[in-house]
């Protein structure tokens, strides 16, 4: 087997002493900044980048890579031990696994969600070598115009599936191509959006502007509304799991990862919508139904490892199209580039001994990860009493280090500044950030793929619709955007309708595949339903705001 | 979030309207911006550098007019929350100004007292606008951060930081 070898090949670059080092730097960095509120795996991996500068690329992607994962165990640790997710796609993680911490089952509460983290990510990653060389092999075969609709698909579909407001969705995407379009123009040299200011000539670097929405925005954001009375940690020991949690745990484990790769994979997947699939389908098959609400095993088990698995799946675009479809995917994709590496179908062909590094440190990742984190859970719990000022000014300080060291002018500090006020606009207004930095980083590939598309036709539209599959992109564009209208016509016609499709929904295998996308809508009408998330931000109520018909005011 | 008819309720509902004011700015600006670019028609690049800023200006204005809309109906937009974040009460703003005060010292400084002292005053700045009071714990570890990151970024990735006042001495 070819992807066999390839990925043998791989192991032997990853396992060598210094980059077993860097993945196991990143598998702790990552469960570190995981666990620690205000910082994620996106932030962190974008303040490394100027410091990765001096590594092999293949040891700053190892390293990228156990932080990404280190990143997810972190996360759920924080929402079992903590009842406030950091992170919205541990915000289902939480609603069992804090009861059963409470409950005094917060061992096997961690236990069940590193396991299954374990299993998930093993077989996402599995799943990632099989399929991504089958997408490039469909790939490579594409032109422009389909490149040009599948980008569009996913900056729309990010932007319109996820977070509980498309116009805010949609101004933010706004802004975010609208700061990467500052600098000169790649073809003709023109500068655009620099007033005349030599230093944005170049454009944005994207370290300062994810730093500064991410880190700055953040502490900005917390030091308005600092939660005074500190959290109540609920203290543990080491995780472990007896025989009927191992009992009730493998099946939601498995199931959990078939909802979770698939999601992951697609353009606006992500890791939300699958986790609480995955819950609603637990508690619908559980034999313990009465549990669900109190501490179900199965609640947290599933989750997770949907979460995990998405997180795999999340790298099948990345990896194969050089498509972004979270925030830490995205500045992957902005360290390709720092890199001088060219991110799509191509890079399977050009950079092979890298990508299969990279995959086989995803498996060596998530093994260390289980090594590292079962006997470490403790000391995770502590780092959570880290006292908050030191914790946020901590950020503010690498934040400033990190955007400054990119080209080492104070002027890039002032820029941060702006920008993370921006961010903080932006997290008291309800607009997402994630179209922001995917309107950033797709932006000016978006447009080149515009430019060579209707250089093919000769300024002539009609050459985006030269590709059959760039006609196909479209009409699922079509059906999304559309997608409000149609579902209010449904529930008009029909109002007791909405069957319990979504188990049938959500298990295509091929993670591009767009027929999985036609049906994410029947999903979320299945979450408007069921309230139990409700309290949550879970960003499954795709049509809650975008309505002006909801009236909150006297 | 209370939804009593209050009159600061009222006003925190319009001040969304500022968000699209500054999407209807942004995308003036950069309508403006594009048509001053000058671009002579060229058969190897027919969209030119001017396309995607007309849409994208295009979907900033549309964005603003929806948004001042949604918010005049009553929409609002949901304040992110957090481990750390604590929505019951107002922005505190007596602890962002001091905190922007020390980033904004840190860019004043750094280029000419470089960034052992600039980063020692960012962080003991920021602790102290956060709330901490251990005075002079908080200030070694400032010096301690700004120290090994100075040296750390000089020795371990050959990145020279300024450093100001104190070169010579470091």
């Amino acid at each position: 087997m070819d992807v066999l070898s390839s990925l043998m090949d791989g192991f032997a670059t990853a396992l060598t002493p210094m980059n077993l080092l860097y993945a196991v730097i990143g598998v702790i960095l990552g469960s570190a900044v995981g666990v620690l509120p205000g910082l994620g795996p996106a932030m962190t991996i974008a303040l490394l980048l100027p410091v990765t500068y001096v590594l092999e690329p293949t040891s700053a992607f190892i390293m990228f890579a156990g932080i990404y994962y280190g990143g997810m165990y972190g996360g759920s640790t924080t929402s079992i031990l903590l009842n406030t997710p950091g992170e919205s796609s541990s915000v289902v993680t939480a609603i069992e696994g804090n009861k059963m911490a409470k409950a005094g089952r917060a061992a096997q509460a961690l236990a069940t969600a590193a396991i299954g983290s374990f299993v998930a990510g093993t077989i996402g990653t599995a799943l990632l070598a099989v399929f991504a060389p089958i997408v490039v092999e469909f790939a490579v075969s594409l032109g422009s115009p389909s490149y040009f609709a599948i980008m569009v698909l996913a900056l729309v579909a990010v932007t319109a599936v996820l977070g509980s407001s498309r116009l805010r969705g949609f101004a933010s995407l706004g802004l975010g191509l609208a700061i990467g379009l500052v600098g000169m123009d790649s073809v003709t040299g023109q500068r655009r959006l620099t007033f005349g200011q030599p230093l944005l000539a170049d454009g944005l670097d994207i370290v300062v502007v994810a730093v500064a929405i991410f880190a700055v925005g953040e502490a900005l954001w917390v030091a308005a509304h600092m939660r005074r009375t500190p959290l109540h940690v609920i203290p543990v020991g080491r995780p472990w799991m007896g025989k009927q949690d191992w009992k009730r745990s493998w099946k939601p484990w498995l199931r959990g990862t078939a909802f979770g790769f698939p999601f992951g994979a697609l353009p606006a997947g992500g890791a939300e919508i699958p986790t609480f699939l995955s819950y609603v389908t637990e508690k619908r098959l559980s034999k313990h139904p009465e549990e669900f609400g109190k501490g179900a095993i199965e609640g947290v088990a599933g989750p997770e490892a949907a979460n995990n698995a998405a997180a795999a799946g999340t790298m099948t675009p990345l990896l194969a199209l050089g498509l972004p479809t979270n925030a830490t995917a995205a500045v992957m994709l902005a360290a390709f580039v720092q890199f001088g590496i060219q991110p799509g179908p191509l890079l399977f062909a050009n950079e092979g001994p890298l990508v299969w590094a990279l995959i086989a440190s995803l498996f060596i990742g998530n093994f260390l990860l289980l090594l590292i984190n079962l006997p470490l859970a403790p000391m995770w719990a502590k780092i959570l009493q880290l006292p908050r000022p030191y914790l946020y000014a901590g950020i503010l300080f690498f934040a400033t280090l990190g955007a400054y060291s990119v080209n080492l002018q104070a002027f890039d500090l002032v820029l941060l500044l702006v920008l993370g006020a921006l961010g903080f606009m932006m997290r008291r207004f309800g607009l997402p950030v994630l179209p922001l930095i995917l309107g950033v980083i797709l932006g000016p590939r978006i447009e080149g793929q515009l430019r060579k598309s209707l250089q093919l036709s000769a300024g002539d539209p009609a050459g985006l619709l030269g590709e059959p599959i760039a006609i196909g992109i479209y009409v699922i564009l079509a059906l999304i955007l559309m997608w409000p209208l149609l579902f209010k016509l449904f529930r008009r016609n029909r109002p007791a309708a909405a069957g319990p499709s979504s188990a049938a929904a959500a298990a295509p295998a091929a993670p591009s595949g767009s027929s999985a996308h036609a049906d994410l809508p029947v999903l979320s009408d299945d979450s408007v339903r069921s309230d139990s998330a409700a309290h949550s931000r879970s960003s499954v109520k795709p049509d809650s705001s975008a309505h002006p018909d909801k009236k909150e005011t006297p | 979030m209370s939804s009593s008819p209050t009159l600061t309720s009222r006003l925190k509902g319009r001040s969304e309207l500022g968000v699209a004011l500054l999407l209807g700015a942004a995308g003036v600006l950069v309508l403006v911006d594009a048509i001053a670019l000058v671009t002579p028609y060229s058969q190897s690049d027919p969209v030119g550098p001017k396309t995607l800023p007309y849409i994208v200006s295009g979907l900033l204005l549309v964005c603003a007019v929806l948004l001042a809309i949604n918010v005049l109906r009553g929409g609002q937009g949901e304040a992110e929350g957090g481990e750390d974040v604590d929505l019951s009460h107002p922005a505190d703003w007596k602890t962002i100004l001091p905190l922007v005060g020390a980033f904004v010292a840190n860019i004043l400084l750094i280029d000419w007292a470089g960034w052992v002292i600039s980063g020692t005053v960012l962080f003991w700045g920021s602790a102290w606008a956060l709330g901490s009071r251990h005075y002079v714990r908080d200030g070694l570890i400032s010096v301690a951060l700004a120290v090994l990151t100075f040296y750390g970024f000089y020795l371990g990735l050959g990145i020279p930081l300024p450093a100001g006042l104190l070169e010579g001495i470091l």
